[in-house]
């Protein structure tokens, strides 16, 4: 991260901002992933409570008697991101250990291939947990950990006995942080955390043997589940399963998690840093097309943050509009240069007058002072974008399919791309919004002075008189409408009272004739008027932001090197480097013309060409003839005489050698069939 | 019906233990004949097997406490493997001979050894001349243990001349042992399913205590009448039993009906217990959620069951990924070409005839095919182009650790991994929706 290659100075300085943004960004995502899980975990919780009340007023009651002792547990339902499932169980727990128990044990399948690994695990985690609770019970898990061997469910019992009896011994002024927030006897959780990969044998184990000493250890089970609860009844059969009390707990889909960190940070003008269209493009199609991580798109974000920053040496200025002041005016001129050099500045250059074109392009401190107005400019823009764009989508997002997309991250980008109002989907949400009803309409432009006033832009206000304006308009109208309506019906009363076809043909066609020419009613008019006006404010405000200037200093539009580095295509580059060895070596005599096989190139790289012209199964002994031809080219001249069938040792060897690199590559292996072929693994052959 | 009788043990006892092992009577006296007295050597080894809940675990625990015979009674399940097991059997030793709560851990990892430390154990005036029985419940997992293990515990009297008898318990059939050969060969006993006129007479015998037995015996034959069909499980039942009496007793605790008005009973009972068939005998929901349901009198239906909950959701690759899969396991590979190779507009109508061919291939269940294979289907089931990256081969190994596929050999990546693809076609219609 520290070496930065541009000569430029800042580099601190954007080091610095680059830090802190991010650290911003980072507690903002966490904020809202603490904020999206609270419910679920609130519900984890009650449920935790409520198993163990039941657990501890049982005994006396008849039913209680007759009916057998179910483990409690808790099927999480997370979603395939398993990436995220990390962070959800941490977080779980963390409120575990501070409201419910002390005694948590997670366990992932790797560990636990077997019933005693398993244990073994499960009394690891236990019996350290404990020492983080209270130090005395040191010298107890030391003795424990001691003869671990001994790992069956009777030791974890009279360990845990041997916990419970010591706390409520304690001293009242100890027990008081630590037992008043848990409960007397607190249940030992136990977490599955990816239940698919538990292999059935070991779960029904060690579920059967749990529920047998249920009355002893208060255990509570939670699976974490990927796909969905029936993978339950697949890995358990019902004799296992029926010693179980399931409850489904559903986490939030992980759309709804990625919308909502979408609208936290990016649809603010909280942060400075933006996305470009094409670079959220390729987070968002990384997203859906492949892995549905949030934590991979925080990731990608995060990235996209430090790339900004390392090339763009203007990114010094991506920084909180109070800071802007100072530091554009500490400007260096070689900075100002780059300003200068900015494609949107030019562009802007271009559109002034020729006497302050000049003194742009010269002067640097009128440059400076131009500056700032522009970044404020930018920021103003920033704040009425995002503004307009909620009440457009409040517009867009209730028309019948969508046409500018059903979440906010499409219109988002659909305004990035270009102009919004161009573009044929627009057109066509207009042409649908023209034909809103009426309560639809009064609860969208509500929906929109609220957006309206609650933002921070100052120039909405006029905005949300003229919307207020249409509101109490319509409100006008509801008598007017009821009128409207009385007619209607009273033709429709008509049509049923002729019977006679001829008639009803004729009121037929005369009501079509009416409807056609019917002058639009006011209704009409004033929703053609909001539609307008609407539309109006979208041109105003919904400029794509390429045609800002200074753009470049805020958005980071690099799609192709995220690309590169998130989206790795391993095959492809391997392919590329054997096929193509100038690609990554960089040596001039490389450079090959298309087909021809070079015999300047690796050993490998012959080989590899060689063996693509190959079927399924390549004989080794003409594949050695291939490459010793090649290679011998360009020995032609004094080759001759050693011309003979004899292939030259040295050739043999290297022709070995590549090929068992290949072998190493995966592309061969030797084959069964015919001791002297090697069979292909990659495409061809087939 | 035969009453136990023998020469040994007081009749009062005798007495009391036949009315705590109803319909067993025939399987005690027989165990007890074959015990003999106390301090007589009996057989070595004692075979019990019958289905689940066939009362061989309990019928064994109350004959022994209640006669107060010597005993150690070990779950094979909990203690798994070979070391735990023999160590425990010797910590109830210990515990049950000497008087003093103290017992010192034991180390025993060998036979060799448990022999040794066993007949030390067994050596304290507690246990002398009586026959010490050694208990092993769910036998069956004494197969995965050492070879030694079940030969050696099935003649443990001749091993250490002691007088100790074996009992072992399972589910299975002796024969499904397969001991080696030269076994001893265990007395088997077989424990017989209770009949649906057992079932009802165990059920009934403990009822609540604010009402009459009859009154109970009446709700469990509703209760049979229902559910012997499907479950003839005893716990099972008396789980069902305890859970839905509740609702049984409403009428009767709201005045509408008294105790003896059992057709209006059953008109009331009978619709929630078929309820409770599909959703709470299928854990499909919990007790506990059912129980709080009958509180609040709400319909079941508010509250979704484990398996209505069965759409996944997948990234959009994912899915292209698991149909291919599912193609790929389904249809023969030279079918590939007229299915795949064609252009777009042929696709659609070569959907009818992968269907007919389907209903046999479907009976043969997936196979496996070649990863290369798997993408050069997505390659040609997805509209715009795809590229081999790194996000794609890893979706295809979190497919696997998801169980949606499975890997088909464990041979080396590098070697052409195979896969099988394993969901149904159900979910894959409902993906590819």
């Amino acid at each position: 991260f520290r070496g930065r290659n541009d000569d430029s100075e800042d580099t601190e300085l954007r080091f610095v901002t680059c830090q802190s943004l991010w650290n911003q960004i980072k507690l903002e995502t966490e904020q809202i992933q603490e904020d999206l899980n609270k419910q679920l975990l609130d519900n984890l919780v009650s449920f935790l409570s409520r198993s163990l009340s039941e657990f501890q007023e049982k005994t006396t009651e008849w039913t209680c008697r007759m009916k057998f002792r179910e483990i409690p547990t808790a099927a999480l339902v997370l979603g395939v991101n398993v990436t995220d499932h990390d962070l959800t169980f941490r977080g779980l727990a963390d409120v575990l250990q501070d409201n419910v128990t002390p005694y948590i044990a997670l366990l992932e399948a790797k560990d636990c291939s077997g019933i005693k690994n398993l244990m073994q695990k499960l009394m690891g985690q236990l019996m350290n947990c404990d020492i983080d609770v209270d130090l005395l019970e040191d010298e107890d898990s030391v003795q424990v950990s001691q003869n671990r061997i001994r790992c069956s469910m009777s030791s974890l019992i009279s360990w845990y006995e041997s916990v419970t009896k010591k706390t409520d011994s304690e001293t009242p002024s100890k027990k008081r942080n630590s037992s008043s927030r848990h409960w007397q006897s607190p249940p030992v959780v136990v977490i599955f955390k990816d239940m698919e990969s538990f292999s059935t044998k070991v779960l029904q184990d060690f579920i059967v043997i749990s529920s047998q000493h249920i009355h002893e250890l208060p255990l509570v089970l939670i699976f974490g589940i990927a796909t969905s609860p029936m993978i339950i009844h697949r890995l358990l059969p019902h004799s296992v399963s029926s010693l179980l009390c399931i409850e489904l707990f559903q986490s939030l889909s992980c759309k709804e998690h990625l919308s909502t960190i979408i609208d936290k940070l990016l649809l603010t003008s909280q942060f400075p840093f933006k996305l470009g269209e094409k670079v959220l493009q390729v987070l968002i199609n990384i997203f859906l097309y492949h892995d549905f991580s949030v934590q991979n798109f925080i990731k990608g974000f995060q990235l996209c943050i430090v790339e900004h920053f390392y090339s763009q040496p203007l990114s010094v200025l991506c920084c909180q509009l109070v800071d802007v002041k100072k530091r554009v005016y500490s400007l260096s001129h070689d900075q100002c240069e780059n300003i200068r050099r900015l494609p949107s500045f030019r562009r802007y250059v271009e559109k002034q007058e020729s006497g302050k074109q000049v003194a742009l392009l010269t002067n640097d401190s009128f440059l400076k002072e131009e500056t700032e107005k522009l970044l404020e400019d930018l920021h103003v823009y920033h704040e009425n974008y995002v503004s307009i764009l909620r009440c457009l989508h409040v517009f867009t997002s209730s028309l019948p399919k969508y046409p500018l997309g059903k979440q906010i991250r499409e219109l988002h980008c659909a305004c990035l791309e270009n102009r919004v109002w161009e573009t044929e989907e627009y057109e066509s949400s207009l042409q649908l919004a023209r034909m809103l009803n009426k309560t639809d309409l009064v609860t969208m432009l509500q929906q929109c002075v609220e957006i309206l006033t609650s933002s921070s832009g100052k120039e909405f206000d006029k905005t949300v008189e003229k919307l207020k304006e249409f509101l109490t308009q319509f409100q006008n109208l509801g008598g007017e409408a009821s009128q409207e309506q009385d007619v209607s019906v009273s033709s429709q009363m008509e049509l049923q009272k002729k019977t006679d076809l001829y008639h009803l043909q004729k009121t037929l066609l005369e009501l079509k004739e009416s409807r056609r020419s019917k002058k639009l009613t006011k209704f009409e008019m004033l929703r053609f008027e909001v539609v307008d006006y609407v539309d109006s404010l979208v041109r105003k405000y919904l400029v794509p932001a390429d045609d800002r200037t200074l753009h470049e200093i805020a958005y980071f539009n690099a799609a192709a090197v995220l690309r590169g580095h998130l989206n790795a295509a391993p095959r492809t580059a391997l392919h590329t480097a054997l096929n193509n060895p100038h690609w990554y070596l960089k040596n001039q005599a490389l450079k090959c013309d298309g087909g021809g096989i070079s015999n300047k190139a690796p050993d490998i790289c012959i080989v590899y060409k060689l063996h693509l012209e190959c079927g399924r199964l390549i004989n080794l002994v003409d594949w050695l003839e291939a490459f010793s031809t090649v290679v011998m080219a360009a020995e032609e001249p004094n080759a001759d005489a050693a011309s003979s069938d004899q292939v030259d040792d040295i050739i043999h060897a290297r022709f070995i050698r590549a090929v068992s690199e290949l072998e190493l590559l995966g592309f061969i292996k030797p084959s069964k069939q015919k001791t002297d072929h090697v069979a292909r693994l990659t495409w061809g052959g087939c | 019906m035969p009453s136990l009788e023998h020469p040994a043990y007081p009749a009062a006892d005798l007495l009391h233990l036949e009315s705590l092992v109803p319909c067993r009577e025939s399987q005690v006296s027989m165990l007890l004949s074959i015990f003999g007295e106390r301090q007589q050597f009996s057989f070595p080894s004692i075979f019990i097997y019958g289905h689940t809940s066939s009362g061989k675990t309990y019928v064994m625990q109350t004959l022994l406490t209640t006669l107060q015979l010597p005993h150690v009674f070990v779950n094979c399940v909990e203690y798994f493997t070979s070391r735990l097991l023999l160590e425990e059997i010797l910590m109830q030793l210990q515990s049950s001979s000497s008087d003093t709560e103290q017992t010192c851990p034991v180390h025993c990892d060998t036979l060799n050894d448990f022999v040794r430390l066993f007949k030390q154990a067994v050596a304290s005036p507690a246990l002398q001349d009586q026959t010490l029985y050694i208990v092993l419940d769910r036998a069956e997992q004494l197969r995965e243990m050492e070879a030694n293990i079940l030969p050696a515990f099935l003649r443990l009297q001749e091993l250490t001349d002691r007088n100790v008898t074996v009992v072992l318990l399972s589910e299975i059939v002796w024969e499904l042992f397969s001991p080696s050969v030269g076994c001893f060969e265990p007395f088997t006993m077989y424990f017989p399913d209770y009949s649906i006129g057992h079932l009802q007479k165990i059920l009934s015998q403990n009822h609540p205590p604010e009402y009459s037995a009859d009154f109970y015996s009446a709700y469990i034959n509703i209760l049979l009448g229902v559910f012997y069909m499907v479950c003839r499980d005893l716990k099972e039942l008396r789980h069902l039993a305890a859970l839905n009496f509740a609702k049984y007793c409403e009428p009767v605790v709201r005045g509408e009906a008294n105790e003896r008005d059992t057709r209006k009973l059953w008109k009331n009972i009978e619709p929630h217990l078929k309820k409770a068939m599909q959703t709470l005998y299928l854990r499909e929901i919990s007790s506990s959620q059912w129980e709080r349901l009958q509180n609040d009198g709400g319909e079941p239906g508010q509250l979704k069951g484990l398996s209505a909950h069965t759409h996944v959701e997948l990234p959009y690759y994912s899915k292209f990924l698991l149909i291919a899969a599912y193609l790929a396991s389904y249809n023969p590979v030279r079918t590939d070409k007229r299915f795949f190779l064609k252009h777009h507009g042929k696709i659609k109508k070569t959907n009818f005839m992968k269907k007919h061919e389907k209903t046999s291939n479907h009976l043969l269940g997936p196979k496996p095919f070649p990863l290369d294979r798997l993408l050069a289907i997505l390659y040609s089931i997805v509209d715009n182009r795809v590229a081999p990256t790194a996000n794609i081969f890893s979706q295809i190994t979190s497919l696997v650790t998801l169980q949606l596929l499975s890997m088909v050999g464990q041979n080396d990546q590098l070697d052409g991994p195979r896969y099988k693809c394993t969901v149904s076609l159900d979910f894959i219609r409902a993906i590819a929706r």
